[in-house]
């Protein structure tokens, strides 16, 4: 069976559309991320605009990047707090 | 009558926008309308040849632009189809010889007299692109079954979606039943998935579509083929009628050793 499997190329494994599938998902995650230092630090600004309407946070150690692995692309932000504003948790 | 200005683009070259555009434009005369197909490949011009019409080009689009002739000397009727004309681009400038205003000033100029305007796009994304797209309305993307044409493609239906084109509906090209359903290419869903568009018709793979440019006719005019009813298809759904896609297995030709593969892989059964 081995040989006649090998005679008309047959493998265990799908065929290469699969891979292609999976590249191609890949490759458009990194292309449709492709974000520009210009928008990565509008965004940065406004993502801290909203968050120190709720809290203090340290101005200078914020980090917000875009993190690329193999399969994905993630936002990842470090963002240290000082202090929650006291007044808008009891407004809560 | 206020014509529908429909840009052809892929982002990748050779991927069929020129023979998808003089098919559709040919289909959709055809059906009665009246249609310019306009060559917006400036310096690298080729509809003229797909659609047979080189030896009657005397101006092009650009000396319209210029004002050296006027639109009526410069478009070419097509004396086969009635209703079907070519609108050249010129070969010896260059992309920067238009720019997007001009375009648009181009297409407002022909919508009254006209059903339907194709620009058949230049590949890539730069100022050729942006002038074809600038005229244009709505959008026909086309891509092969390849990563390579469906990656910029994406790249494409991001700039036109930003340029507010509306519908932008996808042409899958030169598509292989067989290798399909072998698993060894990517099959219509899976294009569709990553790209999130609607889907305009999917044409197959077709030595016809060769000998119709070596003819220089459009093969929605004469033939009967897979592509050429593929293509007959699109236009219909341009006109807004429901067709249903092909039975495209059904034009898998297979031989007795891929018969016999397909068992013993247990693809055959269905």
């Amino acid at each position: 069976m081995g040989f006649l499997s090998k005679f008309f190329g047959i493998s265990s494994e799908d065929g290469s559309s699969q891979k292609a599938k999976d590249r191609l998902k890949i490759v458009l995650i990194h292309d449709r991320t492709d974000i520009s230092p210009q928008l990565l630090e509008s965004l940065r600004n406004e993502i801290v605009d909203v968050l120190a309407k709720y809290m203090d946070i340290d101005m200078k150690k914020i980090e917000i990047d875009l993190d690329h692995d193999e399969n994905a692309v993630a936002l990842v932000a470090n963002i240290p707090i000082l202090h929650i504003k006291r007044g808008k948790v009891a407004e809560l | 009558m206020s014509a529908r200005v429909i840009v052809t683009t892929s982002g990748k070259g050779g991927v069929g926008k020129t023979t998808s555009t003089a098919n559709i434009a040919a289909a959709l005369a055809k059906f009665g309308k009246k249609v310019v197909a306009v060559d917006a490949d400036v310096g690298l011009r080729n509809l003229d040849v797909i659609m047979g019409l080189e030896n009657r080009v005397v101006y092009n689009f650009i000396d319209v632009i210029e004002k050296t002739c006027k639109l009526s000397q410069a478009l070419v009727k097509d004396k086969r189809v009635p209703g079907l004309y070519l609108l050249p681009a010129a070969q010896t400038r260059t992309k920067d010889a238009v720019n997007p205003e001009q375009m648009v000033a181009l297409c407002e100029e022909m919508k009254p007299d006209f059903d339907f305007i194709f620009l058949d796009c230049p590949a890539g994304i730069e100022g050729g692109f942006k002038n074809a797209a600038a005229g244009a309305d709505e959008a026909l993307v086309v891509t092969t079954p390849e990563i390579p044409a469906v990656r910029d493609a994406d790249r494409i239906i991001g700039m036109l979606e930003s340029m507010g084109k509306s519908p932008i509906r996808l042409i899958i090209n030169r598509l292989r039943p067989n290798m399909v359903q072998d698993g060894d290419m990517l099959a219509k869903d899976d294009i569709l998935d990553v790209l999130s568009i609607d889907l305009i018709g999917v044409v197959p793979e077709d030595e016809n579509v060769i000998r119709s440019t070596n003819n220089g006719e459009p093969m929605t005019m004469t033939l009967d083929s897979p592509a050429a009813h593929a293509y007959l298809n699109i236009a219909e759904r341009i006109l807004g009628r429901d067709v249903p896609l092909m039975d495209l297995e059904s034009y898998a030709t297979r031989g007795f050793l891929s018969k016999i593969k397909r068992f013993f892989s247990g693809k055959g059964k269905r």
